[in-house]
């Protein structure tokens, strides 16, 4: 700052500049053009200024005259969320099945209906008999952790082939809660459900056999929940399930935890 | 199934333990089987030994940094992995890639189609006995190999797929080469087939073993050829066009005995439509960009989206939960094809003997980093 304010008396004698011993040379240079600026700013600004009205007509001309562009050259716009309870298979589920659907919604395509958990092989096996969804394509699950009205979400993703449309059924499952199976409905849904089981604990009532499936028998915890070290849990919780508790927890106990800390 | 407990037929039953270290299981898959005799009375796969929580990775991944990930799943097949976590995503941001890019990524998808075609065809073929194939599918995978080592650098984890496009423009020269390669083809699948087709004891290891009926199928959740070799007409490219398949004129082949053998004359005969594929895209290859514009930084709306590709095993398809402005995702789930196709193995196989179940898990052509991932 001493510099700026001793600076442009010295400045302005433009010989001076070049025979000075010059112990500041940078503070000299960074000078020169902000002197520099405000000289060109009339002319340039009116130039400028006639250029960009210039350009601005010649956009406008050019986007009125010229075909539109392809998409891949447009900015690409994302779906929106459009209401979906008119669609025909949420109309004939709300009079098949009473009290079904908490909400129905369209995004990028794909029709979603909220349902209570309670009715879902009610859900089920109307839209399977009664609207030709014969194939279960996916199941799956999300955990939101901070929702108030249940934690997971279980994603049911079923196929008609006669028009080849596809419906999504999502089912609202408290941490506690206990679903019924739709094994019943869909064989497939079988290791599916035990999938769910195996990473998120969702416990499925009246499934055949309802065992872990990508972690082994005995691993303590569901590795997909989001309260779940990615780095994963000791293996010794598979044997000492009291030191390590369910559903992750921490990695390191306590004490050794603190302990690292003071050493770093 | 089994008899009063205090049968003969009892004491004769044995438990025997199926892999997980056996070659014919193509990778780490372990079957228990109860045993009458040499007849399968009941059979549980377990798997789950090759599972690196590949959906928990991808929670913690910007969007393009899962595309390395598809890789590993399917590893024998990693271009169509790629192209659905891709396509997947364009649904959800809503981009249209350029004309050019989808011919590429087509090119691409169905050399991966066949070259995954081909090690099907080997190893099902050796685990049944007929050793020949194996150096014919292999001499000839290896030149789709080359190919895809000079467009992206790798011959099995490609990543060579990005969101809104292709990342590489075709390397000068590679379109004769590959055309060479595709017209290549067609003659030696004729070649292919002179070894198996007609062959005596092919068909006597083939022809009823695991049969399973449309309606079955369908209940099973079976996808790709297993279901196409069931008589259900059905493929994604056809029915939920991606990319730029409803511009290729190529056809569904199906079966219709349910049986190993036409789930063989289909994937033979699905070999011969990808060439065509390849032919036709080549022929109409357009110019222009490679990617289309998408932003630096992906940022994704608030919502779920489903998106799936025909891949060589069946139906692949992501799931993928997005929260507002989010630029991972906060689940992906994977709907793999040989996961879902294994589950049904056990009601092929009732009844039959320990070597048909290698000719069952052939014919379902499972791959274990998809099934466990």
């Amino acid at each position: 700052m001493t510099d700026d304010i001793s600076k442009p008396p010295e400045d302005t004698p433009m010989p001076d500049d070049t025979v000075k011993p010059s112990p500041e040379p940078s503070a000299v240079d960074t000078d020169k053009p902000a002197e520099a600026k405000p000289k060109v700013t009339d002319e340039e600004k009116a130039a400028k200024i006639a250029a960009a009205k210039a350009k601005a007509a010649a956009k406008k001309a050019a986007e009125e005259n010229a075909e539109p562009k392809p998409p891949w050259e447009e900015k690409p716009v994302p779906p929106e969320r459009l209401d979906g309870s008119d669609d025909p298979d949420v109309v004939a589920l709300a009079e098949g099945v009473e009290d079904a659907v908490l909400s129905a919604d369209r995004f990028a395509g794909d029709l979603t209906v909220t349902i209570p958990a309670a009715k879902i092989v009610e859900v089920c096996s109307f839209f399977k008999n009664e609207r030709g969804f014969a194939f279960l394509v996916d199941l799956t699950a999300i955990d939101w952790p901070e929702r108030e009205e249940g934690r997971f979400d279980v994603v049911y993703w079923m196929h008609r082939f006669d028009d080849s449309c596809r419906l999504r059924l999502v089912a609202v499952v408290a941490e506690d809660q206990i679903i019924e199976s739709v094994t019943g409905v869909w064989k497939v849904a079988n290791w599916m459900e035990r999938e769910v089981y195996d990473l998120y604990g969702i416990v499925f009532a009246n499934h055949p056999s309802l065992e872990r499936i990508l972690t082994w028998e005995g691993f303590n915890g569901h590795p997909l929940r989001k309260d779940f070290p990615l780095e994963g849990i000791d293996t010794g919780a598979a044997i000492y399930p009291d030191v390590y508790p369910t559903g992750g927890g921490p990695v390191v106990k306590p004490e050794q935890k603190t302990e690292k800390g003071e050493k770093a | 199934m089994s008899g009063p407990e205090t049968s003969l037929f009892d004491i004769e039953e044995m438990e025997i333990n199926f892999g997980p270290q056996h070659p014919a299981t193509h990778g780490v898959l372990r079957v228990m089987v109860k045993l009458d005799g040499e007849k399968i009375v009941e059979s549980k796969p377990i798997i789950g030994y090759l599972h690196r929580g590949t959906e928990k990775l991808f929670e913690t991944m910007d969007f393009p940094a899962c595309i390395p990930h598809t890789d590993r799943m399917d590893y024998v097949a990693a271009a169509t992995n790629n192209q659905g976590f891709c396509v997947t995503m364009e649904k959800l941001l809503g981009i249209s890639i350029p004309p050019r890019a989808a011919y590429i990524r087509m090119i691409l998808a169905e050399l991966q189609r066949l070259a995954s075609h081909l090690v099907w065809f080997a190893t099902h073929a050796i685990d049944i006995g007929a050793i020949t194939p194996f150096f014919y599918n292999f001499r000839d995978r290896d030149e789709i190999l080359d190919l895809f080592e000079e467009y992206c650098g790798a011959r099995l984890t490609l990543n060579t797929m990005k969101i809104g496009g292709v990342p590489y423009e075709l390397p000068d020269g590679w379109l004769d080469r590959c055309r060479k390669v595709a017209d290549a083809f067609p003659g030696r699948i004729d070649e292919y087939e002179t070894l198996l087709t007609e062959n005596r004891i092919w068909k006597k290891r083939t022809i009823g073993i695991g049969v399973i009926s449309p309606e079955e199928a369908i209940e099973w959740g079976l996808t790709g050829p297993p279901l196409r070799g069931s008589g259900v007409n059905w493929d994604i490219r056809k029915v939920f066009p991606y990319d730029r398949y409803d511009e290729i004129d190529f056809e569904i082949p199906i079966g219709k005995n349910c049986d190993t053998y036409d789930r063989y004359l289909v994937r033979v005969e699905e070999m011969r439509q990808s060439v065509r594929i390849i032919q036709q895209c080549l022929d109409r290859l357009p110019d222009g960009p490679i990617m289309a514009r998408a932003p630096k930084v992906l940022r994704a709306k608030e919502g779920m989206v489903y998106g799936a590709v025909e891949a060589p095993k069946g139906e692949l398809g992501y799931f993928i939960v997005t929260t507002e402005k989010g630029t991972k995702p906060y689940r992906c789930h994977v709907r793999p094809p040989s996961f879902i196709n294994l589950q049904a193995m056990p009601a092929m196989i009732e009844g039959h003997l320990v070597a048909d179940m290698i000719a069952v898990i052939g014919t379902l052509d499972i791959v274990l980093g998809e099934i466990d991932r």
